[in-house]
């Protein structure tokens, strides 16, 4: 028997003046409210939210956890798990469990940075795009589909590659160049369906300023689609980062779980099984990157209540 | 018509932007790499390397940075890249040889992961409210969070270490002779099992959800209630009228991502050794061969665009729309 | 011209899940329908007309479902029918045409290609007599059958509505279910589809059941007309009785909301508040609230359907004067 999803309009449950189902709202006001119980509401966003700021905590109060030097090469080398090292030592003598606590915080930094500023690049330009329109809009258009088809890890690998000390910042700013054109083209479309909303065109005649109007009229409208996009960015940058200096392309001094899993590579922990070595701080990376992609989606059903989970009524055939 | 127009001029001009951007990274970097570089091998290369690499970063004081540009425009039209630092043979010629390699992998994987994604996408929609699209797409969305080559070597400890039953690394096992025959074609593919295994994993999350996504708002539309007022079968309205709608901003997003999707298989092709383009980009990259390097470059965005191209075409092709409008 | 009657709803209920619980959009609405006969169904936006078509028609979808009532049409309860045992009747005797054409069509296919997907889902007839017969029911609506190659993007948008009725026209139907065609057109538009749709009507002898909020409209080319008010029937009647002397508060307050351009200047009222929530609705009389003329005992006393002369009413105001129906 067919089932199919949702229908707007027919099927929609009928609303009155009174009634609050209506979203299209124009004004998100009560923000935080709505929002926390819209988090709450969707599991997805609930236990990516609880992954988050585990690795949130971690980042900040490592020392509490884990004093002391996570790099240092003091222990013994190549040792299994045990009480004094839980995850064991690396081949340098690291403490694997100290290692891998302490790099949450690069990590962290660079999602959250690099997403909050490629978000930021995505919005001013998206945005723009959609209601500048004509001439300007092409121009920026184009401009967002060149950065969106060039191919970034291999762009990422060969500016780094040129790049002479590998530092945190510069990772930031080639991730930001990179990361922002795919949430340009989402927020381009989504302000190019509002731009034509009667809100819109109320605020023109009343004489709002053009950037009075974006700001404090269509942002508002978009916001849980330019949260969506943060956290998409903080995912691709958490995973190109990885990526990067897993090729040994960031600072290798540094102590972050892609570093780990690069120096795990160089000394063939996968061949010598020390599986712990070359998988936890993996499991890190994957851990935080789902906290992201479980978030991203969950804003997407957020924004988009078409997605969300469908009801399904308990039918009571009456045959008369 | 005028529609691919657009698309070939968007194709050339953002293959220009690629040959500048290739051209200018170097030149732009502060610290100055290339006299880095003429440190390093001043004294070890033969003097048309050294030609080669300085004419790559554009050392060559005796011409101008203009000249020098169009000169390097020219040699890449002619597929002169000047010669690899680590094996002193013409770049296009080294490159040359990744590229099969690379191109079964690869292509072959994305295309299989947006097949199998597009159709997993399209029943989970349909079977929306059952369990099936409960519990799937929350599984692909943490896939879609999972890094490359963590999964290459999550799959090479359970597959090659704990259970040594597929290879580790490279392409083929040494000392087999590449040809046509089954020897060489078995041995490639079971070498290429994993890789492709990481690749798929990894990205067929994207392709389910999206295909899903549009499915559902697809689904809302009235043509598909009309649909099943007409007695259409359900397999008819699923595919003919739904996914057929569906899959045109799925191709879409299929030639955006692919920028994606190639950035991940290069770190698979280098957890597994794989003799790929990507593998050498990688090899390169370390062993600071600047020609070989920015060959690759272009050459994996070029696949790219031609890719991108193609998946305008087909949206052309299945969508009356664009044919019309401008 | 027989008075059989084809469709008979008895209670129907229709009901959609929201978070809070579930919503009844249609309760326990009956009505009937014989051939060749006009049925107007009007009310205001939410008052359930649409879903009630479209249960009617068995195209509900989750979240919404039928969950009590019957629909006998042509003999058989459509309700809790499979979609194989459905589609027998599926556009050969009933056929649906919808308010927007523009989200009707598939916008990747031709008119000529939808036309022949609803008669290959029933006939197996030749290549020739499908265009052949698409290309009539085309003629039949006032378009050059040319624009079978067409797709629905190249046409104008009365155009693609009058596609959409000769669609339904394939296998020339008894009944067509109407949600709200002329809508989304101007004034013009809507008065010239509303006779042509008549002449076919008269032409062809199916019956209509027509939905709209524009209850002057529809009143010069029903037969009958239903009144709709929170899920449930508050007048029905003969479409002359019921526009001239409405029985029921709401349906005077909505004529009395349209005025005639010939008459004398009367003061226009409009019918004041909101209609209820329907996942709670009101005690008694769902009307109670706005109106102008409630009893002490419409608050607390659920009216049921009283017949008055010409018109079923659902009214205290009727309820002794009548008989219960």
């Amino acid at each position: 028997m067919a089932t199919i999803g949702v229908s707007a309009g027919v099927d929609e449950a009928p609303t009155t003046a009174g009634g609050k189902t209506g979203r299209k709202s124009g004004r998100d006001s009560r923000f935080g409210g709505n929002l926390w119980r819209a988090i709450r509401s969707n599991r997805k966003a609930t236990v990516g939210l609880g992954i988050l700021v585990f690795f949130v905590i971690l980042a900040i109060i490592p020392q509490w956890i884990e004093p002391g030097d996570p790099g240092a090469e003091i222990y013994g080398r190549m040792l299994g798990p045990s009480a004094q090292h839980w995850l064991g030592t690396t081949a340098y003598g690291q403490d694997i469990l100290s290692e891998v606590i302490w790099g949450a915080r690069p990590a962290l930094i660079i999602a959250l940075i690099a997403g909050l500023f490629a978000t930021v690049l995505s919005v001013l330009i998206g945005v723009s795009a959609a209601y500048l329109g004509g001439i300007a809009d092409d121009i920026l258009n184009l401009l967002t589909d060149v950065f969106l088809v060039i191919p970034t890890l291999p762009l990422v690998i060969v500016i780094a590659a040129y790049a002479n000390h590998h530092s945190l910042s510069v990772l930031i700013i080639v991730l930001v160049i990179t990361g922002w054109s795919y949430g340009a083209r989402q927020l381009r479309s989504q302000a190019l369906s509002l731009r034509n909303r009667d809100f819109l065109q109320a605020a023109k005649v009343r004489g709002e300023k053009r950037s009075y109007i974006i700001v404090f009229e269509m942002l508002p409208t978009m916001t849980s689609l330019i949260v969506a996009n943060f956290l998409g960015a903080a995912l691709y940058a958490i995973l190109t980062a990885s990526g990067l200096e897993f090729l040994g392309l960031g600072d290798t001094s540094s102590v972050d779980w892609g570093t780990m899993l690069y120096w795990a590579q160089n000394n063939e922990a996968l061949q010598t099984g020390q599986y712990l070595w070359a998988t936890v701080p993996g499991v890190c990376i994957a851990l935080l990157g789902t906290a992201f992609a479980l978030l991203n989606n969950a804003f997407d059903e957020i924004s988009n209540p078409a997605l969300r989970p469908v009801r399904r009524i308990r039918v009571k055939r009456t045959h008369s | 018509m005028r529609y691919l127009l657009r698309r070939s001029g968007f194709f050339v001009l953002t293959l220009w932007a690629a040959l500048t951007i290739n051209f200018l990274i170097p030149r732009l970097m502060p610290g100055s790499p290339a006299d880095a570089i003429m440190a390093r091998f001043h004294g070890r290369l033969s003097p048309s390397a050294l030609k080669a690499i300085t004419t790559a970063l554009g050392i060559d004081t005796n011409q101008s940075q203009l000249t020098q540009y169009f000169q390097y425009i020219g040699n890449t039209f002619r597929l002169d890249f000047g010669d690899s630092v680590q094996t002193f043979q013409p770049v296009a010629k080294t490159v040359a040889a990744a590229i099969p390699w690379t191109l079964t992998l690869v292509g072959v994987t994305t295309i299989l992961a947006f097949l199998l994604g597009t159709g997993i996408g399209t029943i989970a929609a349909w079977k929306r409210g059952g369990k099936a699209d409960s519990i799937l797409p929350p599984l692909f969305v943490v896939g879609t969070g999972l890094p490359y080559f963590w999964v290459g070597m999550m799959l090479i400890i359970l597959f090659a270490e704990i259970n040594p039953w597929l290879p580790v690394a490279l392409g083929l096992d040494p000392g087999i002779e590449t040809g046509w025959n089954w020897v060489f074609i078995g041995n490639a593919l079971r070498h290429a099992i994993l890789p492709a295994a990481a690749i798929l994993i990894t990205s067929i999350g994207g392709w389910v959800l999206t295909m899903r996504n549009t499915m559902v708002t697809t689904l809302a539309e009235d043509y598909i209630r009309m649909a099943r007022a007409k007695g259409l079968s359900n397999s008819r309205i699923m595919l003919d009228y739904a996914a057929r709608n569906s899959i045109l901003p799925n191709l879409t997003g299929f030639a955006m991502s692919l920028g994606f999707v190639v950035s991940g298989a290069v770190l698979v092709e280098d957890v597994f050794d794989y003799p790929g383009v990507g593998f050498m980009l990688v090899q390169a990259v370390q062993n600071e061969d600047f020609p070989l390097m920015q060959c690759l470059f272009l050459l994996i965005t070029v696949a790219v665009l031609v890719a991108v191209l193609l998946a305008d075409i087909a949206t052309a092709l299945l969508d009356p729309r664009t044919r019309s409008a401008r | 011209m027989s008075s059989e009657r084809i469709l008979e709803v008895r209670d129907l209920t229709v009901e959609y899940a929201v978070a809070r619980g579930s919503v009844r959009a249609v309760d326990g609405v009956s009505l009937d329908l014989d051939a060749g006969e006009f049925l107007g169904i009007v009310g205001e936006s939410g008052c359930g007309k649409s879903t009630l078509l479209f249960a009617i028609a068995q195209l509900l979808s989750p979240p919404a479902a039928i969950t009590g009532g019957s629909v006998h049409f042509k003999g058989r309860n459509l309700v809790g029918m499979t979609d194989k045992q459905l589609a027998t009747s599926r556009w050969l005797d009933m056929s649906v045409v919808m308010q927007s054409a523009m989200n009707a069509f598939s916008p990747v296919k031709s008119i000529g290609a939808q036309f022949r997907d609803a008669i290959q889902a029933h006939e197996k007839w030749s290549r020739d007599r499908i265009k052949q017969r698409s290309a009539e029911v085309l003629r039949l609506v006032g378009i050059d059958p040319i624009h079978l190659r067409s797709y629905p993007h190249q046409l104008s948008g009365g155009m693609r509505q009058r596609a959409m009725i000769a669609m339904a026209l394939l296998f020339t139907p008894d009944l067509i279910i109407m949600d709200e065609p002329t809508s989304a057109l101007d004034v013009v538009a809507q008065r010239s589809l509303m006779v042509q749709i008549k002449e076919l009507q008269q032409k062809l002898g199916f019956a209509v059941a027509f939905v709209t909020h524009d209850m002057s409209l529809v009143s010069h080319f029903s037969d009958r007309l239903i009144v709709m008010y929170a899920g449930q029937v508050a007048e029905v009647g003969r479409t002359r009785t019921v526009f001239d002397s409405p029985a029921h508060p709401y349906s005077k307050g909505l004529l009395e909301a349209f005025p005639s351009i010939r008459g004398p200047r009367v003061h226009m009222t409009g019918i004041p508040g909101n209609p209820p929530e329907l996942i709670n609705p009101p005690p008694g009389c769902r009307f109670n609230p706005r109106c102008p003329v409630a009893m002490p005992e419409c608050s607390h006393i659920e009216p049921e359907l009283y017949a008055v002369g010409d018109v079923d009413v659902r009214c205290l105001l009727h309820a002794n004067g009548g008989a219960r129906v």
